[in-house]
């Protein structure tokens, strides 16, 4: 009997199947996990042990990747749930959220055009600010109401918010550099 | 089977045998080599008690080839066979070498990675590093007495693939084993964080003679893990000797100078940038081989502000490792400076204003990137002790992708992903029938093909022949603790499959590699049949060691018949090792290393489980 390299992630970390987790936990097993299976443990050990050491800890690295941030970690919280959060595929949003990207987007380029600084990091800020309420809302339709269809749409917002979050990110570096 | 067995003295009471391993730090400038000795790491000198070596081959017309400080003296006398810098050259083309016309070798331009001709023959940059390799090596074992378990060879963070491949190779040419290819601002900061017990966020600042990295980390509970890394893999205290040069020339009202006085005037270039770190003026003096004479005076601050321009180059690379750590320069607890030219005043003044905080300077930023390859080393070697409970979990710095429709890349594995990583990618044929697919792998955060470093290409052939659209070949990235990236790419519905050692564009092929090995071999008149057999007998060692200690460890983890099993290959192995056949002892090697394969998959289950109950314990709190 031998442990699955594809289980679970949050099985991996010891996690409940939560959106909601303990952050500082995870980073713990995180590093617990690799202090025992990273390719350094493995230096001085036969070839066959260093091949499922860089097995496992490439699994693992994936796995903290996946569940660190919120967004991946909501994604596949739902595929878990048998949920595709239709990233590609299912893309129709509500007009007032389109609405609302629209006017985030028209201030973005004209900060943009006008090389205002200041104002794009304010937006910056602002944007940051509006997803953190946005992931509560995640949080609330994953755990509590376990509303996953919801959670899905909740999901896309969540990623056009951040595409946002990175064109004003690259913006700013153009203005710096 | 004496070989590896080495007692050492001091370590009477280490029920295991202590391998000698150690640590190098192949600088631009200079290199140096470290040990782990009683616990407390070292770097070896030479017979004059000199820790650094300078990074410089002369090859003489008699076959003699020199390093260090004697090829230094003809500098600027035979400065085409005097190879100053070569890191700068790693898997690096004629093309992308900056200032390459005012150097004074004679260029091959063989694609790829570029070549130099000597009075020896044409060298790749590969060997000549492997030269430096060897001096430090054979210092290493005339001080330790006796032959090396392996080593730790440092690398800039920011080396891309075919830079860390060349490492590598050059490695290899030396015959030295590399346990680890380690990033220097990554060592740098595992000898200041254990010397100093820190925890919380650091950045380190290395600038050396050609190199630039910037690299932030975290230390906490004895992991060390980087956040992020940049940087600028060709920027260093050359660029700012080249400056000063080039405002001596400009001042002298000299025309373009030979080979020779460029050497003169550059080193002269470089003596008067060391002094100002000292002194507000210094100065240039040189008579040129057609009489004309130099003779100038530059103050601190006209260095500076010829400079600034190189200084600032640093700054960048400062904001967007933050922006990737997602920190702030506040967040930042400590920042270590690491390479000779962060002595310059301005440097520090930079550093300073960037960070908000006076850089850390007790420690030697000369020595302590070999300090913590050594450190690293001593672990990997099989030497860890209890006390040795800390991990270093390293990132890639630049990210790798492939070459899509209309010269545009499609990133694959991000940069600052954290090592060792995998990554698939799903593609399909475009024409009906399509029987093979051509791939482009690159690296570089560029979008365009053109502006990143093509680090291969490969061909997936035999694909059945279906419509358009219908083949799904996926790509798999694998990149391992080194850095060093692998690809394999197959399809899914057929299963035919294709795979690369990430290698060839800027790097050298295993038959250049096996030539030069002949070549190094035949004029070191050493039988080539003795050299691979005593090849064959480490690696045989090597393995049968390795077993040994995990049965050690988990013998018990193995039914009587199982255990029966592995103790018969490892007998098979000693005795074909005893012999003279390499095949035969390569065979059994294999066998040997087949073996365990089940053994070792139990062992890491063992080693999971227990973590697993550890976490369960947490789980209960939540
Ligand atoms: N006192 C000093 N002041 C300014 N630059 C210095 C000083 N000492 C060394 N350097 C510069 O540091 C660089 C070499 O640094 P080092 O860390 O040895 O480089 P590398 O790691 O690339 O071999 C050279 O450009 C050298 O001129
Ligand atoms: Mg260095």
């Amino acid at each position: 009997m031998s442990i699955d390299l594809q289980q679970d992630f949050f099985g991996l970390f010891g996690l409940h199947r939560r959106f909601r987790i303990d952050e500082a936990a995870l980073e713990l097993a995180y590093h617990d996990l690799q202090g025992r299976v990273h390719p350094d443990r493995f230096a001085h050990l036969p070839d066959s042990e260093k091949r499922l050491s860089m097995q496992w800890a490439t699994q693992v690295n994936e796995g903290f990747r996946t569940l660190r941030k919120p967004l991946p970690r909501a994604i596949y919280l739902l595929e878990l749930m048998g949920v595709d959060a239709g990233l590609h595929t299912n893309t129709a949003m509500s007009p007032a959220f389109l609405m609302e990207q629209m006017e985030w987007r028209e201030a973005v380029e004209e900060a943009r055009a006008a090389g205002e600084a200041e104002e794009l990091a304010q937006l910056h800020t602002r944007l940051r600010q509006h997803s953190r309420e946005v992931f509560d809302e995640l949080a609330q339709q994953c755990d509590d109401e376990h509303d996953y269809a919801g959670a899905a749409e909740t999901v896309r917002r969540l990623m056009f918010m951040e595409k946002l979050q990175h064109e004003i990110d690259d913006a700013l570096e153009a203005l710096e550099s | 089977m004496a070989l590896l067995h080495i007692a050492e003295p001091g370590l009477s009471t280490e029920p295991h045998k202590h391998r000698l391993a150690v640590g190098i730090d192949l600088g631009t400038t200079n290199s140096l080599v470290a040990t782990v000795r009683n616990g407390i790491a070292v770097c070896l000198v030479d017979e004059e008690g000199r820790a650094m070596l300078p990074s410089i081959v002369r090859y003489h017309a008699d076959s003699r080839i020199e390093v260090g400080r004697s090829a230094a003296v003809a500098h600027a006398t035979d400065p085409r066979n005097t190879i100053i810098s070569v890191k700068r050259f790693m898997g690096r083309g004629l093309k992308d070498v900056a200032y390459i016309e005012s150097m004074p070798y004679d260029f091959v331009d063989a694609g790829g990675m570029l070549r130099l001709r000597t009075v020896q023959g044409v060298k790749s940059p590969v060997e000549v590093s492997a030269e430096i390799l060897k001096v430090l090596a054979a210092r290493a074992q005339a001080s330790l007495g006796g032959e090396l378990t392996g080593a730790v060879i440092t690398v800039p963070a920011y080396f891309d693939d075919a830079q860390r491949q060349a490492t590598k190779d050059a490695a290899k040419l030396a015959g030295i084993n590399v346990l680890r290819l380690l990033n220097e601002p990554t060592a740098a900061a595992v000898a200041y964080g254990l010397d100093n017990a820190a925890e919380g966020v650091y950045a380190v600042y290395d600038l050396g003679g050609g190199t630039f990295d910037l690299s932030i980390l975290k230390l906490s509970r004895g992991i060390f893990e980087v956040l992020a890394t940049n940087g600028d893999a060709a920027l260093g205290g050359d660029d700012f000797d080249h400056r000063l040069f080039c405002w001596a020339l400009d001042q002298s009202e000299i025309d373009p100078p030979s080979s020779e006085d460029a050497r003169r005037l550059l080193l002269k270039a470089r003596e008067a940038k060391e002094l100002l770190t000292a002194c507000e003026e210094a100065s240039i003096k040189a008579t040129l081989g057609s009489g004309e004479k130099v003779d100038l005076v530059v103050t601190r601050d006209q260095f500076a502000s010829m400079t600034k321009h190189l200084v600032q180059k640093t700054v960048a690379p400062m904001r967007k490792v933050l922006r990737d750590a997602g920190l702030a320069p506040e967040d930042i607890k400590g920042v270590v400076m690491v390479g000779g030219a962060t002595r310059m005043p301005h440097v520090q003044r930079a550093v300073a204003e960037f960070f908000g905080q006076e850089p850390l300077t007790n420690l030697d930023p000369d020595k302590v990137v070999a300090l913590g390859a050594a450190i690293q080393a001593n672990v990997l070697a099989g030497n860890r002790k209890e006390e040795d409970d800390w991990l270093l979990l390293d990132v890639i710095p630049l990210s790798l992708g492939l070459e899509m429709m209309g010269g545009l890349t499609e990133k694959i594995v991000p940069r600052n992903s954290t090592l060792p990583i995998a990554r698939a990618q799903e593609f399909t044929t475009y024409k009906d029938g399509q029987t093979a697919m051509a791939f482009h792998v690159v690296q570089g955060e560029r979008e365009l093909v053109a502006d990143c470093r093509s680090l291969a290409r490969f061909e997936l052939r035999g694909i059945p022949p279906m419509a358009a659209g219908a083949a799904r070949i996926r790509v798999t990235f694998q990149v391992d603790a080194d850095g060093l990236l692998s690809v394999s790419a197959r399809e899914m519905s057929s299963g035919v499959e294709a795979s690369v050692l990430v290698k060839p564009s800027y790097g050298l092929t295993d038959d250049e590699i096996a030539g030069m090995l002949r070549d190094g071999v035949e004029r070191a008149s050493e039988d080539i049949d003795a050299r691979a057999l005593r090849e064959q007998q480490v690696e045989a060692d090597r393995v049968i060691e390795a077993t040994l200690v995990a049965l050690e460890q988990d013998g018990d983890l193995l039914s009587d018949e199982e255990r029966a099993a592995i103790d018969a290959a490892i007998a098979e192995t000693r005795q074909t090792a005893a012999g003279h056949d390499p095949r035969a002892i390569k065979r059994s090697t294999e066998a040997l290393s087949r073996a365990t394969n089940e053994f070792a998959a139990r062992r890491m289950d063992k080693s999971i489980r227990a973590a697993l109950a550890g976490h369960k314990v947490d789980e209960i709190q939540v």
